[in-house]
């Protein structure tokens, strides 16, 4: 994990409204290595979200620094770092006047890519995400099923090629077959094309299954950091562990089924 | 029946033409300051609320009045610049009319551009961030496609309302399908009310289906129906306007206030300026105050108007001379102060008269208002809405120690037919009202002169009153007309009678021929 370049870093930050309330981040400190998938999982008004946003500038921090690939992002130009940087958002936040193929290339059209290009790109990227091109690509997102919607959204965020992915609880709303498909789907995604994806969720769950590593956040604060393994055995404290339980107890019960069900079976 | 249709036809592509004139260019004005101000409002709540609250007011002020309001305004500005610039502007028309409506046409398209765009989800709008789009980008690709529904409803509602007012712009001077409204209501020539309404409606639909075709094309995302729908809208506005823009610019103007003498007298000079072999277009349906600065402006280049309307509104003398002194008295005021010619009267007088029955007046033997002072405690009398408010109704009441049992106020038209069938006794009509004679009315002697003289006079503009070709065509009409002429005139083209103002000036005009024949 250390041989690898950092490609996202975040210091110190924290974000205030000053206004009296709470800080919505207190001192956060991270660093997602390349080709790194890490969840950050926390309850709601966590500042989970806030962290995200201020990776691509759609929140600029309080106080602190936050650097891509090396560079901290307020010497960039916010517009052209937004472009370079995938994100799927709650939802779909797909447009609801463009069809499937339009939304996809919007990132492709915004960067000047031609015609003959963005097409062949939407087909790709319908192929990657698992959608059938001939059937999809002219529909309008109300159109789509919530799970083909996702994907569109994965395909949208996908488009120009980033080498980063943001997501904002991607999958939350979806039914848990296609929630399962769809992560799985992804995380192949995020390997072949070697991404780096930092990915939003309150389920600890979806996090242990598809991350590398995961992070808590608990009012703006980091309160653990460590792969799945980490937090499962050795959970730094009662809210982690906590947290854990619930997956545990789950796993436990599914163990027992299993064994169960073998044991019925004719030998 | 058939030649009021025939007229109304005619009139068709020059009342559709300034119609469609005023109400395009104020539409399309009105887009122009709306949108921008809609977009710019949408992150400065101070500034929308400004906005939607000045935009409100606008709508509350009744269309007339506002549309009123701005011709002195613009009146006063194109002094100013006349006098700063020494380039002044025509304040009569079309320019007041369009900035009226324009400024009407504002709250539907601020408050649905507003509403359609403060409806979008805010999650919509960071997803264009999200992927990229500048703010500019946001607006253009996502938020202004999103809205279009929504400010296009409010778009529709605009056109609607600005060509529905567009109609009142008559008195303001500005030819629009209105001008079969008002001609037809102060004729009672329902043909033409009937006609200007259904020519407003069907314009309005037209341009109503062509924007709902146009919105459907651009959320449908059909090129077809966008370029259909803008291809009618620029046939409609072309052919509306086309024969407008043939007309020769270098025509008289002659002027006529919105009642059915006025139409008459001012058709009538028409035709002898056509006679002559000169171009004439005539403006009808001009307020008092309107017509008067309209003719000190060289706007209008002349005009029939009466000595004690010129002598109490515009002098804002309050004594009463004789008929001569006055009208001499207004013909220097008006040099001296406007360089406005009085060619001369035309012969008759057209002021408030008390009139009753022939009949009756003659059995209580009343023959002028100082007789009719002794029975005044057992008659009643009615007058218009403005008659017992006039400074003529003080002086008569104050000279003749008037003191009726009832007075009622009621619409004109009405007026005459009451005091026939006996509903009222005495009624305030005016002297040159056909409608005296059709009902057998008398009018009664004023023989301490207390009523103002109203002396039927013709003016020319400054810039024409050493136009000979002009004088020529109107001279032979001073001193020509006397009342009981004048009142068969009027009667003709009131109600139910048949002619249009037109036809009842030929009818004049025939009849001055043939005395004039007969005088030689």
């Amino acid at each position: 994990m250390t041989d690898r370049r950092p490609a996202i870093s975040l210091d110190n930050v924290s974000k205030h409204y000053g206004d009296g309330s709470p800080p919505v981040l207190d001192h956060v400190s991270l660093t997602v290595p390349e080709r790194e998938f890490l969840a950050v999982v926390g309850p709601s008004g966590s500042g989970k979200t806030t962290l995200l946003r201020t990776i691509n500038r759609l929140i600029e921090p309080s106080e602190g620094a936050v650097r891509v690939e090396g560079r901290d992002v307020r010497d960039m130009n916010d517009v052209a770092l937004r472009r370079g940087i995938g994100y799927v958002f709650q939802g779909t936040g797909l447009f609801p006047h463009m069809t499937v193929a339009e939304n996809i290339a919007i990132t492709p059209k915004l960067l000047g890519w031609d015609r003959e290009r963005m097409a062949a790109r939407v087909d790709e990227l319908l192929n990657l995400v698992r959608l059938d091109h001939g059937a999809h690509r002219d529909r309008f997102p109300a159109q789509l099923s919530g799970g083909e919607g996702q994907r569109v959204g994965v395909a949208r965020a996908l488009a120009a090629g980033p080498r980063i992915v943001l997501m904002d609880e991607p999958f939350g709303a979806l039914d848990p077959l296609t929630r399962d498909a769809l992560g799985e789907d992804y995380r192949r995604l995020h390997d072949e094309l070697g991404l780096t994806t930092v990915m939003i969720t309150h389920d600890m769950l979806e996090a242990l299954l598809l991350a590398d590593r995961i992070a808590v956040i608990r009012e703006g604060r980091i309160v653990a950091d460590g792969t799945p393994q980490t937090l499962m055995n050795e959970p730094p404290d009662d809210y982690v562990r906590e947290l854990m339980a619930t997956p545990r107890r789950q796993a436990a019960r599914l163990r027992a089924l299993d064994r169960t069900a073998q044991s019925r079976m004719p030998q | 029946m058939n030649s009021q249709l025939a007229e109304a036809w005619a009139r068709l592509p020059a009342y559709l033409g300034g119609h469609v004139a005023v109400s395009v260019t104020a539409m399309l004005l009105g887009l122009a300051i709306s949108l921008p101000l809609a977009l710019l409002s949408l992150r400065r709540p101070t500034l929308r609320r400004l906005l939607l609250g000045f935009a409100s007011v606008v709508q509350t002020i009744p269309s007339l009045a506002l549309l009123a309001l701005f011709y002195p305004l613009l009146l006063g500005i194109a002094a100013l610049s006349e006098r700063l610039f020494g380039a002044g502007f025509s304040a009569l028309g079309f320019l007041p009319a369009v900035l009226a409506l324009m400024l009407y046409s504002m709250l539907p398209v601020l408050w649905n551009t507003v509403t359609g765009l403060l409806g979008i989800e805010p999650a919509i709008r960071e997803a264009a961030l999200g992927v990229g789009m500048t703010r500019a980008q946001s607006l253009i690709m996502v938020e202004l496609p999103l809205a279009m529904p929504v400010i296009m409803a409010g778009v529709r509602t605009a056109a609607i309302w600005v060509i529905g007012a567009a109609t009142l712009s008559t008195p303001i001077g500005q030819t629009s399908l209105g001008n079969y409204i008002f001609t037809g209501l102060q004729t009672q020539n329902w043909v033409f009310v009937l006609f200007g309404c259904l020519a407003a409606a069907v314009f309005a639909l037209a341009v109503d289906q062509l924007l709902a075709l146009m919105e459907n094309g651009l959320t449908q995302r059909k090129r077809g129906r966008v370029t259909a729908a803008a291809l009618g809208l620029a046939l409609l506005g072309g052919a509306a306007l086309a024969p407008n823009l043939s007309r020769a610019t270098d025509t008289y103007v002659i002027g006529a206030k919105p009642f059915t003498e006025q139409y008459v007298l001012a058709a009538l000079m028409r035709q002898r300026l056509q006679d002559a072999g000169l171009t004439v277009s005539v403006r009808e349906g001009l307020g008092s105050a309107v017509i008067f600065n309209a003719l000190a402006a060289g706007e209008i280049d002349a005009y029939v108007d009466y000595s004690g309307t010129i002598w109490a509104n515009q002098m804002r003398r309050r004594d009463v001379l004789s008929r001569g002194e006055v009208r001499a008295g207004v013909a220097q005021w008006l040099e001296r102060e406007h360089g406005i010619a009085m060619l001369g009267g035309l012969g008759f007088e057209n002021a408030y008269a008390l009139a009753m029955p022939r009949a009756r007046a003659q059995a209580l033997g009343i023959r002028s208002i100082a007789d009719l002072a002794q029975h005044s405690a057992e008659l009643s009398l009615a007058g218009d809405y403005e008659f017992f408010g006039r400074p003529e109704w003080n002086a008569i009441r104050m000279a003749y120690g008037l003191a009726f049992r009832e007075r009622q106020q009621m619409q004109s038209e009405f007026m005459y037919q009451a005091a026939a069938h006996g509903d009222v006794d005495v009624i305030a009509g005016y002297t040159s009202d056909g409608r005296i004679a059709q009902y057998g009315l008398t009018v009664l002697d004023d023989p301490r002169h207390v009523i103002p003289p109203y002396d039927a006079i013709i003016l020319v503009s400054a810039k024409r009153k050493r136009d000979e070709a002009l004088l020529d065509a109107l001279r032979p009409l001073v001193g020509a007309i006397d009342i009981t002429l004048m009142r068969e005139a009027n009667l003709r083209a009131a109600s139910g009678n048949g002619a249009s103002p037109s036809e009842a000036a030929r009818w004049l005009s025939g009849e001055l021929q043939r005395r004039g024949d007969a005088a030689k």
